[in-house]
């Protein structure tokens, strides 16, 4: 399976990093988008992630191009503006073992597709949900977006009247169990949270801030590097240890909170700026309302819940994926029919 | 007998019309009167008397006005009467709008208070005092207004010589075996039966005699027969949203699927159903599951096809199965939701922006509602792409008499799937790629292991290897390529009914339309002479059959439930031809389609 020389490191699957890759971006020179590519092939390279078992699905936008750009040997799927949570919530009913990565941006998630991404949000679609958010409508050359503060000026100098809409608190309020945000600028924080993500059995909503540098990355942007930079205030230090990993690696006690997910991975939180408790949902609701008050975006895996029930639990299906049943299994026989036709007799 | 119009009645009004005739009765929304109604039409069922049932109903929980319309007759001929025999008013509010618009010589049972027998001198007048026997027959006052519609199933079935044994066994068949509703509903027809007995002077315009025309059918509507369908047909996901007249499709299914779809072992589902937001997550849902390799599903009516469109026209370009159900209703807009209409034959056609044509099934009946949803699985994973199955209130909502359905035997066909093994075999697999000539290509499932078979799905351009192409070449060659293919599902299709009798005067129609055309033709035939040839059309693309039947036809008559002939249309640009030869016959006010509508507008065609 291996494409690269021999020497190459692998990882417990026997698969390079170069396995991970995709094809060529096309995307501008310096685009955040890039970085969170490279840290999902990273992640995945890290996590072992088992590529064929990926489906990969986006919408339409500069940030929905980005999974033609990792993972060569999983399967894609660029679907309409705004509506892949329902594409994936479809292959995920089909294929429960699947592992979604779904990849958007702020037009996508925060416009035409919220509704979407409220009830995929709401049914517990396991899936990696990423919000490539620069505030801005790059593919259609530069027209504000939903979660673009109040105030910003576009380079051509129009200004944003309208108050944003954050997808973070938005996606607490909606009971989801993994809600991120970071920075594309960022990159061990993102790796964090990506592998931390990839462990979850549910939906995880990841905001990355992604600076447009050609749209949107002058000094009166508040999604620029620079000021991305200057306001970005980590909540904590994120540590993760997959589950294989847990015997060579201690987590010191007492130093970090520590939350197990099911597959028995962990995540250590080591606060930074404030003792935030990721699993306090109202404390969480709070700290970052209090953030957007004061102008900061606060980063990190703000909240986590590894017990809400996903759509495989609530729609009652077989433990094996739908589509790997059979005829048999799938086609009453002739007697149930007939037993149907009795009762209509 | 009130009124003295009964003397003034002609010879043919007095005529006995045996196990031939029609029945109206008008009553209020909400008020249980669809189980007395369903007890009326099931009796006559039982009795074995071919017979349909249509409920004419508003789009309201309670309180406007509604109408069932049951016609009996022995021929088999179960399309709605244009003409009613039997008014039941039950409803103050259209009693007189229902008297006035009775032919000559009907009979009329009243609530006695209506005084209706005033309006009225060439109808026959038969009062009554409905209060006072739901009084007198149930003790529990909050019960009356359900009772009351029980005691004209006992005073009209009196009157017509209905078997009490076969109503009470209709009773407790529609009551489904619930001991004390039985028993209340039962003394009420009893109640009902004796007062007219006693006081109802006998009739003998209209009877049922029994008979064995329906001897071992079933009664169903077209969505539950959909819905069985499907479930036989192995389908894994249902991803709906609701909408008159389609949601009780799903519902049924998902009735069907908790019955006979759970694993035994662990009382697991082999079947996944979701209410989405909205049909255009419904849509998306489906693109999702079938892409990943399950057999998916949705249900709707025409709003949620045109917010289902531009999903439609992904999964069209990328090659992903699914079969979205089309119970049409009338439009456009919110239109009359509860009434029916053939109104989405051109946006099911075509759904979605570019060039696009869709497979279509039109079941005509029962048998084929359930047949065909078995096989539009089959044939949405042999052509990759979305398939419509299309009917309208009227097939799907209505009561119809069907033989059992017979059991679909065989295998199911999965498509051109490749597995692993397979793709190890093949060096240069390109998921667009036309290997076999007939325009569809092979495809692979996400989680296919050994690291051979991914692909990416984009529904922008793309080149036979599914990589980005926005070359003018690949565009050309893919979309000609999916039109090989519309092609080459004309050889998979059901073929349309075709009866030549040798006349060269066809008449070419299709779904809920049958039956009327059916009685149409016999009637033109007996009462002018006038012989036809008949196509019914079963689906799209259009067939070789079709391209005979036309080509030999001189005339060609298409009966269609629309404004627009709409499937005329479809006709025309594929057989600009025989342009010249085309002639429509239209019905379009949201009922359902009758045989005076369609003889009517031939013999003037014809004068």
């Amino acid at each position: 399976m291996t494409t690269t020389a021999p020497s190459a490191p692998t990882n417990k699957l026997g698969m390079t990093k170069q396995d991970y890759v995709g094809s060529k971006s096309t995307l501008c020179a310096g685009c955040g988008h890039d970085s969170i590519t490279a840290q999902l092939i990273n992640a995945a390279f890290e996590s072992n992630l088992e590529a064929h078992m990926v489906g990969k699905y986006s919408g339409i936008g500069c940030s929905s191009k980005t999974p033609a750009y990792f993972f060569n040997q999983a399967w894609g799927f660029n679907s309409v503006h705004g509506r892949m949570p329902a594409v994936a919530t479809g292959a995920s009913l089909a294929n429960r073992k699947l592992i979604n990565i779904g990849v958007s941006g702020d037009g996508d998630s925060m416009s035409i597709g919220i509704g979407q991404l409220v009830h995929m949000i709401r049914r517990n679609v396991p899936i990696i949900y990423i919000i490539e958010d620069n505030g801005v409508y790059g593919l259609t050359k530069g027209q504000f977006s939903a979660t673009a503060d109040l105030g910003s000026v576009l380079k051509h100098g129009s200004v944003n009247e309208l108050p944003p809409i954050d997808p973070c608190t938005l996606a607490i309020e909606l009971g989801c169990g993994f809600v991120a945000r970071s920075f594309s600028g960022d990159p061990k924080q993102l790796n964090a949270i990506l592998k931390a993500a990839m462990a979850f059995n549910g939906t995880c909503i990841i905001d990355v801030i992604s600076p447009c540098v050609t749209f949107n990355n002058h000094d009166d942007s508040t999604k620029s590097y620079k000021n991305a930079k200057d306001h970005d205030f980590p909540l904590h230090e994120l540590g993760f240890v997959q589950y294989s990993e847990l015997e060579n690696v201690e987590i010191p006690a007492g130093e970090a909170k520590v939350v197990t997910f099911p597959d028995g991975s962990k995540v250590s939180f080591r606060a930074m700026k404030e003792d935030h408790d990721p699993t306090d949902r109202f404390g969480t609701l709070k700290l970052l309302h209090e953030g957007i008050e004061k102008g900061e975006f606060l980063t990190g895996l703000l909240y986590v819940n590894t017990a809400k029930p996903t759509i495989h639990d609530t729609t009652h299906i077989v433990d094996t994926p739908l589509v790997h049943l059979d005829q048999a299994a799938l086609k009453p026989g002739p007697e149930a029919l007939a037993e149907c036709m009795d009762a209509l007799t | 007998m009130s009124s003295s119009a009964a003397a003034s009645g002609t010879a043919e009004e007095t005529k006995t019309l045996v196990n031939d005739f029609s029945v109206e009765i008008a009553t209020v929304n909400g008020s249980g009167s669809q189980t007395a109604n369903s007890v009326l039409m099931r009796t006559i069922f039982q009795m074995g008397v071919p017979v349909s049932g249509k409920n004419l109903f508003p789009s309201n929980i309670a309180g406007l006005p509604t109408w069932f319309q049951i016609r009996a007759n022995a021929k088999g001929y179960v399309a709605r009467k244009h003409d009613i025999d039997l008014m039941i008013c039950m409803n103050p509010e259209t009693a007189k709008e229902d008297v006035a618009k009775l032919p000559s010589g009907a009979l009329v049972i009243y609530d006695e208070p209506l005084k209706l027998n005033e309006l009225r001198q060439d109808l026959v007048f038969y009062p009554v005092p409905f209060q006072k026997l739901v009084t007198a027959s149930c003790p529990e006052p909050k019960l009356h207004k359900l009772v009351k519609n029980m005691i004209y199933v006992g005073v009209a079935g009196q009157s017509l010589g209905l078997d009490m044994e076969e109503v009470k066994k209709a009773i407790s068949k529609q009551l489904n075996g619930k001991a004390k509703a039985i028993e209340i509903n039962q003394a009420a027809v009893q109640a009902g039966f004796e007062w007219s007995a006693a006081n109802m002077p006998a009739q003998t315009r209209l009877k049922i005699v029994r008979d064995d025309k329906t001897k071992g059918q079933i009664i169903i509507d077209g969505n539950a027969a959909c819905a069985l369908g499907a479930m036989f047909a192995g389908v894994q996901v249902l991803a709906w949203y609701p909408i008159t007249p389609a949601s009780s499709l799903s519902e049924s299914l998902i009735d069907y699927a908790d019955e006979y779809r759970k694993d035994p072992a662990t009382g697991k589902s082999t079947f996944a159903h979701v209410q989405m937001e909205d049909e255009l997550a419904s849509a998306g849902a489906v693109l999702g599951a079938g892409w990943a390799g399950a057999r998916s599903m949705t249900t709707t009516s025409g709003p949620g096809i045109s917010l289902m469109s531009e999903m439609i026209g992904l999964g069209y370009f990328t090659e992903i199965p699914g079969v979205f159900f089309n119970v049409a209703r009338t439009g456009p807009s919110t239109g009359l939701p509860t009434r029916t209409m053939q109104g989405d034959v051109e946006i099911c056609a075509k759904c979605s922006h570019g060039d696009t044509f869709h497979i279509n099934l039109y079941p005509g009946n029962m048998q084929e509602c359930f047949d065909f949803a078995y096989m539009s699985f089959d044939l949405a994973e042999r052509f990759q792409t979305p398939i419509f199955v299309v009917t309208d209130l009227d097939l799907g909502m209505q009561n119809w008499a069907s033989q059992p359905f017979k059991y679909p035997e065989g295998k199911f066909d999965r498509g051109k799937v490749l597995g692993q093994k397979e793709l190890e075999e093949i060096k240069d697999w390109g998921r667009y790629k036309d290997v076999d000539g007939d325009g569809i290509p092979y495809r692979t499932l996400p989680g296919t292991p050994g690291g051979k078979g991914a692909y990416f799905t984009r529904g922008s351009g793309h080149n036979p290897m599914a990589q980005y192409s926005e070359k003018p070449e690949d565009y050309k060659q893919l979309v000609d390529r999916l039109r090989a293919k519309y092609d080459t599902a004309k050889a998979w299709v059901p073929k349309p009914i075709v009866e030549d009798t040798g006349s060269k005067r066809g008449i070419l129609a299709f779904g809920s339309s049958d039956p009327a055309v059916k009685e149409a033709r016999d009637r033109m035939k007996a009462e002018a002479g006038m012989d036809t040839s008949y196509l019914r059309l079963r689906a799209l693309p259009f067939t070789a059959e079709v391209d005979a039947f036309l080509t030999s036809m001189d005339a060609i008559y298409v009966v269609e439930q629309n404004r627009d002939a709409q499937m005329l249309a479809l006709l025309r640009e594929f057989y600009p031809q025989f342009a010249m030869k085309f002639k429509s016959v239209l019905h379009y006010n949201g009922q359902a389609l009758d045989a005076q509508t369609i003889l009517d507008q031939i013999t003037a065609f014809e004068k």
